[in-house]
């Protein structure tokens, strides 16, 4: 089994290298990447702060995650493992960020939805990575050369601060979005969903039934 | 009378373990999952993780960059003793999450739900979780001094859910939610799986919830229910899950479930709950009893459902009662 195909990329991509890629792809990154969650997303795009770092020119991967680290007293850094956080959370403010730094490669857990795919990443010529596993992270912390800095720490604290990481050959990767927004993660639920109905034979629904996962408020929790 | 500063060494070296080392049994059972995956993308993702460990245990470093919620499970035997009593070791555990969170490192995940307030630690209100059981004195025993310290590090976000069955849903219902909560959370693999399915039924909403949590977090890959049919139903939901046609991360596959326990508490007479709990990818749990003269065994099988656990009636036959009524 050849398995799936191996792809370097750096972290500021050329849109050549992007439309290379394909669905399943295994990617490994090289240059800086930055980590930025609902934290960061709040402090720049909600309270206006300036972004402390040069985007898109240093990097335009945005990473969703926080790794296990620490800051030493005299101000080095020790990394551990570095692990992704799900991205569907952040849907809210994708488009916004995108925008306004020029990210052309957001890696997380899990994805995001190919309707925000459509609407928010094909504009901007962007893709999605998503980790493996979940979740690999003594391996990508061996791909992470050095932390370059950690920005509004203070305001954010070490989950939620903006770290800069140095990355050589971090990976794995996997290519869940392609620059025309379609879905590695959908295409598989659409394979499996096709089986579900023969898996739930011999199974009935609660008879007590959940109030409020719709808007409908003439639901009931009977019948 | 167990010293206090052997509780917090001991904590430290757990918290250590738990974050870095895959328990064997865990491994055992992926491996076996990557052995019969045949899903292409699954199969990689399976490769990549028995990797990691290793990675992870060569550099000394995390498996997992999500540290999840670090808690403690404390077993006392009915004679332990510990200097300072049960607040100093509470305080004990506290120092050990706290140092190991900066030491390993591990990430700092816990802050206030309101504030966000984060003293990068682990440590806050009601964080580390701290429970405790109680186990009588043991055949051959002379002296249940022991305590046994476990802690388990497990992702707090995806992956568990509850519901208010009846017994009219029957088993039928009991499979349904099951089905429900493993493909809900397992598509684009939020649960992390494969991973250790505990099923908490009966009991009080409460209840229900910390046995399900304890059934996937303290119970080993392999190990069975002490009753027959239970056991029985561990091995069908685990075939069930298996044959959803999901693996790792949501991709086709046949690798959702390591292993299914479940284990039962007795519920209101009108009612049967039922909770889901996936320990993941990164099943972390490690477990160390220090005896009663200070000396510490490390382990990685908490141990912790035995007969006294499952206890079903008033008075308890054990070894402890009987030397009690003499």
């Amino acid at each position: 089994m050849s398995g799936p195909r191996k792809v370097r990329l750096s972290t500021t991509p050329t849109p050549e290298a992007l439309a290379d890629l394909r669905l399943g792809d295994i990617v490994y990154l090289d240059g800086l990447i930055y980590t930025a969650r609902e934290g960061v997303y709040m402090r720049a795009l909600e309270e206006r702060a300036n972004i402390p770092m040069d985007l898109p020119g240093e990097s335009a991967a945005n990473f969703h995650c926080s790794p296990a680290a620490r800051i030493n007293e005299d101000g080095s850094y020790d990394l551990g493992a570095v692990t992704a956080t799900a991205s569907f959370r952040f849907s809210k403010w994708i488009g916004e960020w995108m925008a306004k730094s020029g990210a052309k490669l957001i890696i997380g857990k899990g994805g995001m939805s190919a309707a925000d795919y459509k609407q928010h990443f094909v504009p901007n010529g962007a893709i999605y990575l998503t980790t493996v596993g979940y979740g690999t992270g003594a391996l990508l912390g061996r791909g992470v050369k050095g932390v370059r800095d950690v920005h509004w720490h203070k305001e954010l604290g070490l989950a939620q601060a903006m770290w800069v990481l140095e990355a050589e050959n971090m990976g794995p990767f996997i290519v869940e979005s392609d620059l025309a927004g379609n879905s590695l993660f959908e295409r598989e639920n659409d394979k499996i969903s096709a089986n579900l109905d023969k898996v739930y034979e011999g199974t009935r629904p609660a008879t007590l039934k959940r109030f409020g996962e719709t808007d409908d408020r003439s639901d009931e929790l009977i019948g | 009378m167990i010293p206090i500063s052997t509780i917090q060494s001991t904590a430290e070296v757990l918290m250590d373990k738990a974050a870095i080392e895959i328990p064997q049994d865990y491994l055992d059972g992926l491996q076996a999952a990557a052995d019969v995956e045949d899903g292409d993308l699954s199969s990689f993702v399976l490769q990549a993780m028995l990797e990691n460990y290793e990675a992870a245990k060569e550099d000394r470093r995390a498996m997992c960059g999500d540290t999840g919620c670090p808690r403690w499970y404390v077993k006392m035997g009915n004679d332990a003793a510990v200097e300072g009593g049960m607040v100093a070791l509470e305080a004990a555990l506290r120092r050990a999450t706290a140092n190991a969170t900066n030491g390993v490192p591990l990430r700092p995940n816990r802050v206030h739900p309101l504030w966000r307030t984060d003293h990068d630690n682990n440590v806050g209100i009601g964080a580390p979780e701290i429970e405790y059981g109680f186990e009588p004195i043991g055949p051959g025993e002379e002296k249940a001094d022991w305590i046994d310290l476990i802690t388990v590090h497990k992702g707090g976000l995806f992956g568990t859910d509850y519901r208010m069955l009846f017994p009219s849903d029957g088993i039928e219902g009991i499979k349904r939610f099951y089905l429900d909560s493993l493909v809900a959370f397992g598509k684009r693999g939020l649960a992390c799986q494969p991973a250790i399915i505990g099923i908490g039924l009966g009991g009080s909403k409460d209840t229900c919830m910390v046995l399900g949590k304890r059934a996937a977090c303290l119970r080993v890959v392999g190990s069975k229910n002490s009753d027959p049919k239970i056991a029985a139903l561990e091995e069908e939901f685990k075939e069930l899950g298996n044959s959803i046609g999901m693996g790792a991360m949501g991709f086709v596959g046949k690798s959702m479930v390591v292993d299914c326990n479940i284990e039962v508490g007795y519920c209101h007479t009108g009612g049967m709950q039922m909770s889901v709990h996936a320990f993941c990818l990164s099943s972390r749990r490690a477990v160390a009893r220090i005896h009663g003269d200070g000396q510490v065994e490390y382990r990685t099988d908490p141990d912790w459902f035995t007969d006294y656990q499952r206890r079903e009636t008033v008075e308890w036959e054990g070894h402890a009662v009987l030397e009690a009524a003499e």
